[in-house]
């Protein structure tokens, strides 16, 4: 696709690159997840050739995630720190929300919502790992009491994070002309004066 | 040998009723162990060996009659002896226990487990394992306050006692109570067992074990594979058998309500959001921006104009 010259780059290649390989795995997961949780998810073992393959893809899928995730999430960690005005915005979150933006505190690359996505996945993430290392059976064999505790982590943080996850997928869709940013990096001069004036006055040093 | 019984209570991860139209008219099952008539013999641990056709790999000797050491895959049921020294009486007293599966009333395998069908409760109460079905999570494990499922390290599919469903389904008794030389193990209705446990006690009683008693524990709604104990305020005595079990509330939270309200909650995230969408339309980038930018020459590229205006 043609891109504008005059577009600013959001995301390098290698970053896209790095969130769809983690994207993907949480897809494959939540699948395979979801059908070991409820009866009614059961089938979409089908998607992975049968109940025991999903057993057995379940787990090394979360390591490659988790892996790719650490990358992403040492990549984008100082851009996430919370700072005053991110606070601001949260507590406007409702403005946003009805759809009425206009007076929103200045933004940088990311907003308060999205930094606390970001946080919020990261803990999620770290609980799943350990949890679901902890529920390897075909690795690890520890006592049941721990077993039983990871399970209940493992559920509710998977809930946690597939939760997290249609926020931002539905973030992506509502906000037009952000998800061309994870395909192909770059956004438009207006859509980031809109959203992320902040970033735009560092991106263009126009300070309007 | 699954479904075609016509006389399955409850299967495994499954919220429509399996089919259930005949149940035992005697009553359910129950297998009765008299552990004060065991005399350790382990005919009943070759006997399910024989009938079930399982041989477990000789292990280490670890100074104890146990053999194997402990439940396998290929031991379903194993004697486990304690010496207790009784300081009331100043007796040591050797206690013998037949391990294997207890067949819950209320079974926390077959509640932890994803697998539709991979674990049944039969109307007369036997709890089985259907193979075909398991796909080697260790769910089970994680649910049975006994400790009995084992998951092979062969095949990574969970095995235990079958209660030998298959004999009981044609009417005769479990292996190991056809076997056993000294009667402490016996097979009926669980209201005949119960009676039966009942004057064994009552005889026990009298013959100085005042606390000997049945082990039919409430916590998993009775059990039908039970034990008279002569030490039944105490069953820990008898190899860390359970003194109370029940299904873990961890396993109850995970497998119980919390499956409902996770998936109602994200139910409600991607419908919400949906009609987030339709209420409040797209969050569009406003048009007085995409001028401003085009005054500056920095908008939407000179090419793409040319494009839409000639098509």
């Amino acid at each position: 696709m043609r891109r504008n010259p005059n577009d600013l780059q959001r995301y390098s290649a290698s970053e896209r690159l790095n969130h769809w390989v983690v994207g993907i795995c949480f897809i494959l997961l939540a699948l395979s997840g979801l059908a070991f949780f409820h009866p009614a998810f059961f089938p979409l073992t089908m998607l992975f050739g049968g109940g025991p393959w999903t057993r057995i893809l379940h787990p090394y899928i979360g390591v490659v995630m988790f892996v790719f995730f650490l990358v992403m999430f040492f990549r984008f960690a100082k851009l996430n720190v919370i700072e005053d005005r991110d606070i601001e915005w949260l507590k406007n979150v409702n403005k946003m929300v009805d759809g009425d933006d206009h007076d929103m505190p200045e933004q940088g690359k990311y907003n308060g919502g999205q930094k606390v996505l970001f946080w919020g996945l990261g803990l999620g993430m770290l609980v799943l790992i350990v949890s679901g290392v902890m529920m390897w059976r075909a690795w690890l064999n520890l006592p049941v009491t721990a077993v039983r505790i990871a399970s209940v982590l493992h559920a509710v943080a998977a809930v946690w994070m597939i939760g997290l996850i249609i926020m931002h997928v539905y973030a992506a869709i509502w906000t037009r002309g952000t998800i061309r940013a994870m395909l192909y990096g770059t956004v438009t001069r207006a859509w980031a004066k809109q959203h992320h004036r902040g970033w735009y006055r560092k991106m263009t040093g126009d300070n309007s | 040998m699954s479904l075609q019984s016509l006389d399955i209570m409850r299967l495994s991860a499954t919220t429509t009723p399996p089919p259930q139209a005949r149940s035992p008219q005697s009553g359910e099952v129950a297998k009765l162990i008299d552990v004060s008539k065991c005399i350790g013999c382990k005919a009943c641990q070759t006997a399910c060996m024989e009938w079930n056709d399982l041989r477990q790999e000789p292990g280490e000797c670890h100074g104890t009659y146990d053999n194997p050491t402990d439940l396998t895959e290929n031991a379903w049921t194993v004697m486990k002896f304690t010496e207790y020294d009784n300081e009331a009486t100043g007796n040591l007293e050797w206690l013998i226990r037949k391990d294997g599966c207890m067949h819950c009333a209320d079974p926390g395998c077959l509640k932890a487990c994803p697998s539709p069908g991979a674990i049944v409760q039969y109307t007369n109460g036997i709890v089985d394992f259907h193979e075909e079905n398991c796909v080697g999570c260790g769910y089970c494990v994680t649910g049975c306050p006994f400790n009995v499922p084992r998951i092979s390290k062969k095949d990574h599919k969970a095995y235990k006692c079958t209660l030998c469903s298959d004999r009981v389904a044609v009417g005769r008794e479990p292996a190991c109570v056809t076997t056993c030389p000294t009667g402490a193990i016996m097979f009926g209705t669980k209201k005949a067992m119960k009676d039966q446990a009942a004057e064994r006690i009552k005889d026990l009683n009298e013959r100085g074990f005042k606390e000997a008693g049945l082990y039919d524990p409430e916590g998993v709604g009775g059990t039908h594979v039970m034990y008279v104990l002569h030490h039944a305020d105490k069953p820990s005595l008898y190899a860390n058998l359970p003194d109370a079990p029940t299904i873990s509330p961890m396993v109850s939270l995970w497998k119980g309500v919390s499956k409902p309200l996770a998936m109602f909650a994200l139910g409600a995230a991607a419908l919400g959001s949906l009609f987030h969408y339709i209420t409040k339309g797209p969050n569009e980038v406003s048009k007085e921006l995409e001028d401003e930018m085009d005054a500056k020459g920095v908008g939407a590229s000179p090419k793409q104009k040319n494009e839409e205006m000639t098509p």
